[in-house]
């Protein structure tokens, strides 16, 4: 395998502009959000704002696990850590994100012990190799990482590791799009949906998106083909006056999802509505109120610090991605 | 930790059912298999890696455009550093992760 620094198949690219332009209807004007921080990156990366005619307007989703986790989350987990004989453990993402009284990395610098794990399986080994201290994981993501924490959980308990806890942040992307679709401002033709998200949850959780609220969406690649394609899709449908999900993605998201993954969490987790006012999506609708979705670990002998729903004071604005 | 890693499973751990060592462009870490415990894969298999967990199999052509498409992302370094930190207690002070990271 090797990488290539090039634009892959730039004809296709200019054709599935020429397609967009065609199939966008002059006197029409589309807001189409991409739901996954991926694709938004994709999307500027590779400037296809500016293969799109004016009226197609591309709206950025709620995207980033880390950019949505209120600066309360922080605090909490910090405190905790902050007890005798505790690990902080968590992904790289977290080490610069500031708490009211700093991030991880200063907490770590005034001499918590922090450690940086790119896998939940690694804290859990941390746990293994540490039994005089307590190993709490910071988990954060959505459901890419969320059904991996859960089954570092559900092996912490089969081993009877008891030095072992999970500190939950894991969030779920349906209710954010519920969200979304609630906020009286936001209007929105239509949805990309998350790529490697949809490995997990599959395709029919979006269901109720294209019957209920007239929606479509189509799941999608990274790839700047990929996401014009998605909107081709898209436009075909709102063409057509249709509503349905269609997987542009196919090569890696089955329609089903990972039923292992999905059953994991389902045995872990449960779903905890939280309101804590924290601003999700596009700057432009600063009043949107969105009621964030957390999923709170319930294995009690595995994960004894679960602090979820905890009154969070203020959402940090330092993160950059 | 959002977007997937392409990896090739080269072998399934003898000490332990659920793990497997996976090569992501000459780099070979231990990464759990038990999220695809439906369709278990075998080496030679490729899969898509988040956080040390495999999420899903796909085809070869997959895991070579998956790669490209993080190369043009400007996110293969990242997930490189990602993949050299499975199985690493504390990969910040590691003295292999400090020396790739230069």
């Amino acid at each position: 395998m090797k990488f290539i620094d090039e634009f892959r198949a730039p004809e296709l690219i200019a054709k599935a502009g020429k397609e967009i332009r065609r199939l966008a209807e002059p006197n029409r004007h589309y807001r189409i959000m991409e739901v996954c921080g991926g694709h938004t990156h994709a999307i500027y990366r590779f400037g296809l704002k500016d293969l799109l005619p004016s009226n197609v307007e591309l709206i950025h989703g709620p995207g980033c696990p880390v950019c949505v986790l209120p600066m309360g989350r922080i605090d909490d987990g910090l405190s905790l850590a902050a007890q005798q004989d505790f690990i902080f453990a968590a992904f790289g993402d977290m080490m610069r994100v500031p708490g009211t009284h700093g991030s991880p990395l200063e907490y770590k610098a005034r001499g918590m012990d922090v450690r940086i794990v790119y896998s939940p399986a690694d804290a859990l080994k941390l746990a293994r190799s540490n039994p005089e201290k307590h190993v709490m994981f910071f988990a954060i993501g959505f459901e890419t990482t969320a059904p991996s924490t859960a089954l570092t959980l559900m092996r912490a308990k089969a081993e009877g590791l008891r030095n072992f806890s999970v500190f939950c942040n894991h969030v779920t992307i349906i209710p954010a799009i519920r969200a979304i679709l609630d906020s009286p401002d936001m209007r929105l033709d239509g949805f990309v949906g998350p790529g490697h998200v949809s490995t997990v949850i599959g395709c029919r959780p979006y269901d109720w998106i294209a019957k209920d609220e007239g929606k479509p969406v189509v799941v999608s690649g990274f790839e700047p083909l990929d996401i014009l394609q998605s909107i081709v899709m898209l436009l075909r449908q709102l063409r057509k006056g249709e509503a349905k999900v269609e997987n542009q993605y196919k090569r890696v998201v089955p329609w089903e999802g990972n039923r292992a993954a999905l059953r994991a969490m389902a045995e872990v987790f449960e779903l905890r509505p939280i309101s804590n006012g924290a601003a999700w999506g596009s700057s432009r609708n600063p009043r949107s109120k969105f009621a964030r979705a957390m999923r709170s670990g319930t294995l009690s002998s595995a994960s004894r610090f679960l602090v979820c729903g905890l009154p969070t004071p203020k959402r940090h604005n330092a993160a950059r991605c | 930790m959002c977007l997937a890693i392409p990896g090739k499973i080269v072998e399934m751990d003898p000490q332990n059912a659920h793990l497997a060592v996976v090569d992501v462009v000459g780099v070979r870490r231990k990464v759990d298999l038990g999220l695809l415990q439906d369709e278990p894969p075998v080496p030679g298999d490729w899969v898509l890696i988040h956080v040390g967990f495999a999420m899903g199999k796909i085809s070869e052509a997959e895991a070579v455009d998956q790669m490209q498409t993080l190369t043009m992302l400007g996110e293969a370094e990242a997930a490189m550093q990602e993949v050299r930190g499975y199985g690493l207690e504390n990969a910040e002070q590691d003295e292999s992760a400090q020396r790739w990271k230069q």
